[in-house]
């Protein structure tokens, strides 16, 4: 950031700039300026930013005392010394709210055991956009909290200095107390709160950023905020809520996708105990865009207790219609898919350069003394998240409040399905009980939204396990052809990727998470290049599920990549090497784009930390993968061994890791561990699609990874001088081909279908 | 009306089928919500409490069969302020990412550490093979209990209610 834009986000506060979400990558910080929230005796100071409302936020500053929950605010200092700080992000286990809690406190100065950390409600005017996904919390919040923080501080020290008759700049902070070190007075933050309140907020150009070797707190470890109320097993979840008189409710829907319910025995269901009211729910408009479906149509049953509700879905019998349903199957889609890779060109180019056809040619004998051939397939999964979804609404005087599990909070949408203006909708942020994607769409918030207006009264809507698990929107399956050409000296040199995936029927785009990008791995290394794909039409939905994309492509191509390594009788780390140097010192690499230097030094520290090359236990056998994803650079090694029943032992996985400067390092530690275990577990699940519905719906056939198969796992991490990321999906990607090449040195047969199950392995 | 004897206090509930798992009398009558529901099937052990201090998943016990039985939720493994030995371990160890299961798993380790003080891992995997944790914090798992076992040498197994 340049002084013109620190200038700017200074005026942001009160010069009336664009009002809106920021849409870029990265926080345009230019749009913002300090805001004090509020402020007077009682309250202390509170410190926030403004996001291009400044009108708005200001306003409560000249009201009675403040709200005890200060929209705006990041920072919140009593009198009495206490400290809190708003995570305004959703947690949704990968440790957020701890995390935006240590960069507040580290460039505020506070002592940890100060500071209580609570969750931002939802104000898009206020705090932007607030989203867990793409693992870009931290990368976007990092300068947003650490000004937020580091401006606070500067109006503690402000007071201290007026109190004291001193210059500013002659005090220092430590451990949530100004220090003048020349008479040896200090005053702790609290006593000053009031005192900083009453000043005006400073000019965010003098500000001065901690730098990395003056951190107290971030790079160290700190135990989650929440984990005390955990382990008690206190309410925190949006399950948990309970409200005077709610109702209890659920809607079952067509287990063939996009059904509806023509009838159903309703004389029978609402005379059943417990039983207020049953009746067909149409569903809002099917939409082409996944992320904005609403309520799903079916048969909803209100009750007074959730069993009441779900022994009366038992007794149902509807009678669907299935006209607009779904037909998907996925054995017509493999038949399908293995025609459409018998071409080497997909229906679309999506890049090309050089000519590979002719480099991987028959005829082609002067540069190639070798071709490489593979056809990868891969199934769908399911988000599978602990937590089913739920939610509960309030509909009350023509406004509707909601406690959700959200990874997108959207009052829009929301709003929609309950038919009320936008903003009479609140939206509570509870703590989410997984993620990993499917809580960024807000069906079941919608859900309930409608029949909490339905009913003009609190209710608590309650997914089953079978309705999370048929009415998922699914991590999409696909089938990837490769050719590759080695040339005399055995180094990659022609490059070819049919990618058979699929498209949204309704809107014609590609499926979420599907197709492959133009500048996928190896694009820029070799000189002969083609990425192509052909999409078949699918209604079933899909959206991101970890590490989208990048959760599968790594697989393949990793895979694939260590195939060619293998014909060419190379070391298949010396091969990654010299593929990704060809990509180091050719200039600055893209911003947030792979890095091929960052690339190199992760894979050779995961193989030197795995012991690459050396002795191993009898029977072990290490397979490395790299991949770049979501702003990570991450080489992974897996120790593996596998008997003669085809059971395979993942013993250990060494996780190299250039996430720039962590900030939790127990935290950042537990997401690469919980990204193996995912990893390992998903090799074995898939979710089948026949007649448009789910084959597996429930853990008994979608047998979720337990402790025995979870291994030794050993994290690096480079904390390189770049701007920190996240870290709560790119570890997943390169586990399971660093397996698959590890059972591939094992046994020498090389997994080409997931789930390994499909080819007769199992894990142990 | 029904009588529970819950976390060391008899509690009464009015009106509820007899069919209705102990689950969630304890979320919806009593709203004793730290006992989670997962799957409904016994596969997750989200619902995991202790029946005369045996590991159970309470989505498969109706509540007729639970009377005059002991029955511990994790919202009674505390005395008071004091966390037992295990509560204070997972905290140390940070194990939770998004806690929703953790209360099961705390319950699963708590039966397992009466029984058997000082497990293997072997032991360990065994006892809490009923609980999914789909974040995959296993590897902590393990360290807590394992900690708690080398911390109070039984200890642990006393505390239990």
């Amino acid at each position: 950031m340049n002084s013109e834009q620190f200038n700017r986000m200074m005026l942001g506060a009160g010069s009336g700039t664009v009002a809106g979400a920021d849409s870029g990558i990265l926080p345009n910080l230019s749009r913002r300026g300090f805001i004090k929230v509020a402020s007077g005796a009682a309250g202390g100071l509170v410190l926030g930013l403004s996001m291009g409302a400044p009108g708005e936020a200001q306003a409560q500053s000249a009201g009675p005392p403040p709200r005890p929950f200060a929209p705006g605010a990041f920072v919140r200092i009593a009198p009495d010394g206490k400290i809190t700080l708003i995570s305004k992000n959703p947690e949704i286990g990968q440790g957020i709210k701890t995390g935006f809690g240590v960069i507040l406190a580290e460039e505020l100065d506070a002592s940890w055991s100060d500071v209580t950390v609570e969750q931002a409600e939802v104000n898009r005017a206020v705090y932007g956009s607030q989203i867990a996904g793409g693992s870009m919390s931290i990368p976007r919040a990092w300068d947003e909290l650490r000004y937020a923080g580091a401006g606070a501080r500067a109006m503690l020290v402000a007071a201290a200095a007026n109190q004291w008759g001193v210059p500013a700049s002659d005090l220092t902070t430590s451990e949530s107390r100004v220090i003048h070190a020349a008479s040896g007075r200090t005053a702790s933050y609290g006593s000053l709160a009031t005192a900083a309140a009453a000043l005006p907020v400073p000019d965010i150009g003098s500000i001065r950023l901690k730098t990395r070797k003056e951190y107290k707190l971030i790079g160290k470890r700190f135990t989650g905020v929440d984990n005390a109320a955990l382990v008690r097993g206190q309410p925190l979840f949006a399950l948990d809520v309970q409200l005077p008189g709610m109702k209890y409710a659920s809607i079952a829907k067509c287990p063939s996708v996009g059904g509806k319910a023509k009838s159903f025995n309703a004389e029978e269901i609402k005379k059943l105990p417990g039983i207020l009211d049953a009746f067909i729910v149409e569903g809002t408009p099917p939409v082409t865009d996944v992320m904005k479906t609403g309520v799903l149509p079916g048969v909803a049953i209100i009750g007074k207790s959730t069993w009441a509700v779900f022994s009366a879905r038992k007794a149902l019998k509807i009678e669907w219609d299935t006209r607009t349903a779904s037909k998907d199957s996925w054995t017509d889609f493999v038949k399908q898919a293995k025609a459409l890779a018998s071409n080497a060109q997909g229906e679309v180019v999506v890049k090309t350069k050089g000519d590979v056809d002719k480099a991987l040619s028959p005829d082609n004998t002067d540069t190639k003394i070798k071709t490489v051939e593979a056809f990868y397939q891969f199934g769908f999964v399911s988000h599978a998240q602990l937590e089913p979804q739920n939610t509960v609404a309030w509909f009350k005087d023509g406004s509707v409040e909601l406690w959700a599990p959200m990874q997108l909070p959207d009052p829009a949408l929301v709003a929609a399905a309950a038919d009320v203006p936008a903003d009479r909708v609140k939206l509570n942020q509870m703590r989410v009980g997984g993620g990993f994607g499917r809580r960024l769409m807000n069906d079941f918030v919608c859900e309930a939204a409608y029949l909490s207006r339905r009913v003009e009264g609190p209710v608590q809507v309650v997914w089953t396990r079978e309705d999370d698990m048929r009415h998922d929107a699914y991590r999409v399956g696909g089938f990837m052809g490769y050719r590759a050409g080695l040339d005399t000296q055995g180094k990659l040199s022609a490059f070819d990727a049919h990618m058979v995936s699929f498209k949204d029927t309704a809107s014609g785009k590609v499926s979420k998470g599907g197709g492959i990008s133009p500048n996928e791995f190896p694009a820029d290394y070799v000189d002969d290049y083609r990425a192509s794909q052909s999409l078949m039409p699918l209604s079933t939905p899909t959206v991101w599920w970890r590490a989208p994309g990048a959760c599968t492509m790594a697989w393949v191509q990793q895979s694939f990549l260590h195939e060619v390594a293998v014909a060419a009788g190379r070391d298949h780390v010396e091969f990654l090497l010299e593929l990704f140097g060809r990509g180091a010192g050719k200039g600055t690499p893209p911003a947030g784009g792979l890095d091929a230097a960052r690339a190199i030094g992760v894979i050779k520290l995961a193989a030197e930390k795995a012991g690459w090359g050396k002795p191993l236990l009898k029977g072990h056998h290490l397979g490395v993968a790299f991949y770049f994803s979501h702003l990570g650079h991450i080489a992974e090694v897996a120790e593996v061994s596998v008997d003669a029943s085809k059971k395979v032992t993942v013993h250990r996985v060494t996780v190299a890791a250039d996430v720039g400067p962590v900030i939790n390092l127990s935290a950042a530690e537990n997401q690469c561990e919980g990204s193996v275990v995912d990893a390992i577990g998903t090799m074995t699940l898939e979710v089948t699609i026949e007649d448009g519905a789910a084959q597996q719906t429930n853990f008994d056939r979608y047998p979720l990874p337990r402790m025995a198969i979870s291994p030794q796992v050993d994290v690096h991490f480079v904390q390189s001088e770049h701007s920190p990321t996240g870290l709560g999906e790119p570890v997943f990607p390169p586990v399971v081909p660093a397996i698959c090449n590890a059972i591939y040195a094992a046994t020498g047969h090389r997994i080409r279908t997931l789930p390994v199950t499909q080819e007769g392995f199992r894990l142990g | 009306m029904l009588r529970l004897h819950v976390n060391g206090k008899d509690r009464q509930i009015d009106d509820v089928a007899d069919d209705t798992p102990l689950l969630w009398v304890l979320r919806d009558e009593l709203n004793l919500v730290g006992t989670k529901f997962g799957c409904g099937i016994a596969q997750c052990g989200a619902c995991t409490v202790h029946l005369d201090g045996q590991p159970v998943r309470s989505c498969q016990i109706p509540v007729s069969a639970v009377s005059g039985l002991k029955i511990t939720t994790v919202e009674g493994l505390a005395k008071g302020e004091q966390l037992s030995t295990l509560q204070q371990a997972w905290i140390d160890h940070d194990v939770a990412q998004c806690g929703y299961c953790q209360s099961g798993q705390l319950m699963s380790a708590t039966a397992l550490l009466a029984a058997t003080p000082d497990p293997t891992d072997a032991q360990i995997d065994s006892a809490m093979a009923g609980n999914i944790c789909r974040c995959g914090t296993y590897g902590r798992i393990k360290k807590a209990i394992k900690a708690a076992a080398q911390s109070g040498k039984g200890q642990a197994g006393k505390e239990r209610a």
